[in-house]
């Protein structure tokens, strides 16, 4: 019997807190099964072996940030037949991005002592800003069950089965109490993507099953309704000067988070 | 004459980018450069302006695998600048969950990241195709350590249930009850493992190290307590920027950290280990002895056996913890922010992580200061790696290059923290 050749996986890392890649690492149930269906070609946190491209999916995590990196992207993309964007910081550009709000030279000076030894570019962006990407996977971080939905979907040819629905619609499913409508809380439930928790118990809606308002981690929503929200905020005390800071979260560079943003901004 | 390139442009098996170049002239270390090149992110810079609340899920997002170091030192941080104590079972669920980072990371750090190198394996993933016990039996423990982070933070990367003066829900006996099984099997497979890493073959090299951990009075370090060395530093947090301070250097996006007017400083398990043993559980401190681990310990490749028995206590301390749960009325400590400023220093699977915060009065943030693990012990990995390939220039240059490589990871790097960034090169001439 003619042998299969096991397709290569790559993961790859740009300004990020290592988090999402980790995710995988934290499928300890799955791990191993998951080293037997692929060839773990590229990833450096979890060995030292490398194998050259091309490769048959790169998993790429973090935001582009430096002149470098910018053109690393163009070889990964060259070298990879399907590309997936995973976490905030690849799909949105990272709690990094708050800098593209400020002057990054002012951002630089803050941390270092001697600025000029730095070399940033002005915005963080995410990694569809510069390259092609086949699938945005949200989430700061990833839930690792969708991580391995999604690999599992592209080894198979085959579209993930990753819902775009608001984490309030799973509040309503798992009959959490709304704690926007009963407490008070502000919640970014209503925008914001399902996809946290999902595997577990509070699968979707983490936050408001431990009592606090969802503060937007998975990004936006489709279709987002991010003007009615504020409204409802702004009706319920919200000064301007927050309702800004609670859009500009780990998803700030997302479009719908940040437009609201910047439409609340003097 | 005869000139050595050793290059290491993109290190593995640490968290986040970082390299290491070593140019080697006339049989000595001419130039070495522990590079790390992570972009920076900024943290510090655009904390300016955020709520005081927003500390702990902002900072957790510098490292996705101490998340809660970050969450916790920024609690106490903030706790200290409002005058706020945590006692009984909040202050004793801080101490769970962080136990839970322990053994997530370090069961990590030292099956999946560092074992491999003394094994002569690439990766995890390769030692499991010869034994496929070791790496099960890894993920078994390293799991026990994530339910517990999961339980009490509602996930285990970048939990959400922290907050400043505690958390935001509980959880219940049963709950709780639940995860005494899994974390007594994890604290038997910790005990094997401290016996395993202790049979290891270890390289012959001692440096006499300053090791920097904390201490309490009565008990193993986490959350609280003094500032102390090996060499008589005994300081409250508050005085930390009196006595240490960050340079930057050009090669490195990393600060370096001094202490004092000395040299390079250790932290992490093994400094921990030697400054606290008397602290550890009974059974933690028993199986050190059998092991043979003979304190103070001077070998910095021996911190594998030093994180096994962190493993141990950390099983153990968790235990002890479930055991003598009861729900606590309130899940947060009611307070009034003010205008201060607050320190917070925690113990972080790799050593001790300080945040310092000046507040305005309106509860938001004025200024930032963090100062991770990785930056404090990159003066004593740039000291072991000339030391160690001084020592060791007769062997061949992939063999020199791999075990530079293993002398960082003793350290268990986490770059991503550290950039407030590593690249490895070794070149002779």
């Amino acid at each position: 019997m003619a042998r299969i050749r096991k397709p290569k996986l790559a993961v790859w890392k740009f300004a990020s807190c290592d988090g999402c890649q980790l995710s995988l690492l934290d499928c300890e149930n799955e791990l191993l099964t998951l080293a037997g269906a692929v060839n773990i070609a590229y990833f450096l946190e979890a060995s030292r072996a490398t194998v050259k491209g091309p490769y048959d999916l790169s998993l790429v995590e973090g935001s582009i940030t430096t002149e470098r990196d910018a053109e690393r992207i163009h070889h990964i993309r060259r070298a990879s037949k399907r590309l997936v964007a995973i976490g905030a910081c690849a799909t949105a550009g990272g709690i990094q991005a708050l800098r593209n709000f400020k002057d990054v030279r002012e951002f630089t000076s803050i941390v270092y002592a001697q600025p000029k030894y730095i070399n940033t570019l002005n915005k963080s962006t995410p990694i569809l800003d510069h390259v092609f990407v086949d699938f945005e996977l949200q989430g700061c971080p990833v839930n690792k069950y969708q991580l391995v939905e999604v690999i599992n979907a592209f080894l198979h040819g085959r579209k993930p089965n990753t819902p775009r629905h608001s984490v309030c619609t799973e509040c309503k499913r798992r009959g959490i109490v709304c704690v926007m409508v009963a407490k008070g809380t502000p919640c970014l439930g209503p925008i914001t993507q399902m996809g946290c928790g999902v595997g577990g118990e509070y699968s979707g809606a983490i936050c408001p099953a431990y009592n606090r308002g969802c503060y937007g981690c998975f990004g936006p929503k489709e279709t987002p309704n991010t003007r009615s929200l504020s409204r409802w905020w702004t009706d319920h005390g919200m000064n301007e000067q927050e309702l800004v800071r609670r859009f500009r979260g780990f998803n700030a560079g997302a479009e719908a988070f940040r437009k609201e943003s910047e439409a609340h901004e003097k | 004459m005869r000139s050595r390139t050793i290059k290491v442009d993109w290190l593995a098996r640490v968290e986040g980018e970082g390299a290491l170049h070593v140019k080697i002239k006339n049989s000595k270390v001419a130039d070495l450069k522990f590079r790390i090149f992570e972009p920076p992110r900024f943290f510090e810079a655009f904390m300016r302006g955020r709520k005081y609340s927003e500390a702990p899920d902002i900072t957790a997002r510098i490292c996705g695998i101490c998340p809660v170091a970050y969450q916790m030192s920024a609690c106490h941080a903030m706790e200290d600048a409002f005058g706020v104590k945590m006692d009984g079972q909040l202050r004793a669920l801080r101490r769970l969950i962080y136990c839970g980072e322990w053994i997530e990371s370090h069961a990590l750090h030292v099956f999946l990241l560092h074992a491999p190198d003394f094994l002569g394996y690439e990766d995890a993933i390769q030692i499991a195709r010869d034994h496929p016990d070791i790496v099960r039996r890894a993920l078994q423990l390293k799991k026990a350590g994530n339910s517990l982070v999961a339980l009490l933070g509602g996930r285990e990367i970048h939990p959400i249930n922290v907050r400043v003066g505690g958390f935001y829900r509980v959880p219940t006996r049963r709950e709780m009850a639940a995860l005494t099984g899994p974390l007594e099997e994890a604290r038997d497979i910790a005990v094997e493992a401290v016996r395993w890493t202790a049979a290891l073959p270890f390289p012959e090299f001692e440096r006499d190290y300053e090791f920097v951990a904390m201490i309490h009075p009565d008990e193993y370090p986490f959350n609280e307590g003094r500032l102390i060395s090996n060499r008589g530093l005994d300081i409250p947090v508050c005085e930390y920027d009196k006595h240490f301070a960050e340079q930057q250097v050009a090669y490195s996006t990393a600060l370096h950290s001094q202490i004092e007017n000395r040299e390079a400083y250790f932290v992490g398990p093994l400094a921990r280990v030697n400054l606290n043993f008397d602290k550890l559980s009974p059974l933690a401190q028993k199986t050190a002895r059998a092991a043979g681990l003979r304190l103070p310990c001077q070998n910095p490749f021996k911190s594998i056996i030093a994180r096994c028995v962190e493993l141990v206590y950390a099983c153990d301390e968790a235990l002890r913890i479930i055991a003598e749960y009861e729900m606590p009325d309130q899940p947060a400590v009611q307070f009034q922010p003010k205008a201060a400023t607050g320190y917070g220093c925690t113990e972080a699977p790799r050593g001790i992580l300080y945040h310092r915060y000046r507040i305005d009065d309106q509860g938001l943030i004025a200024d930032a200061r963090i100062i991770p693990p990785t930056s404090q012990n990159q003066g004593s990995i740039e000291a072991d790696l000339r030391e160690f390939i001084s020592a060791n220039l007769k062997l061949p240059n992939k063999k020199l290059q791999w075990q530079c490589e293993q002398t960082i990871r003793n350290y268990d790097p986490c770059i991503s923290c550290s950039t407030h960034y590593l690249n490895l090169h070794i070149e002779q001439t």
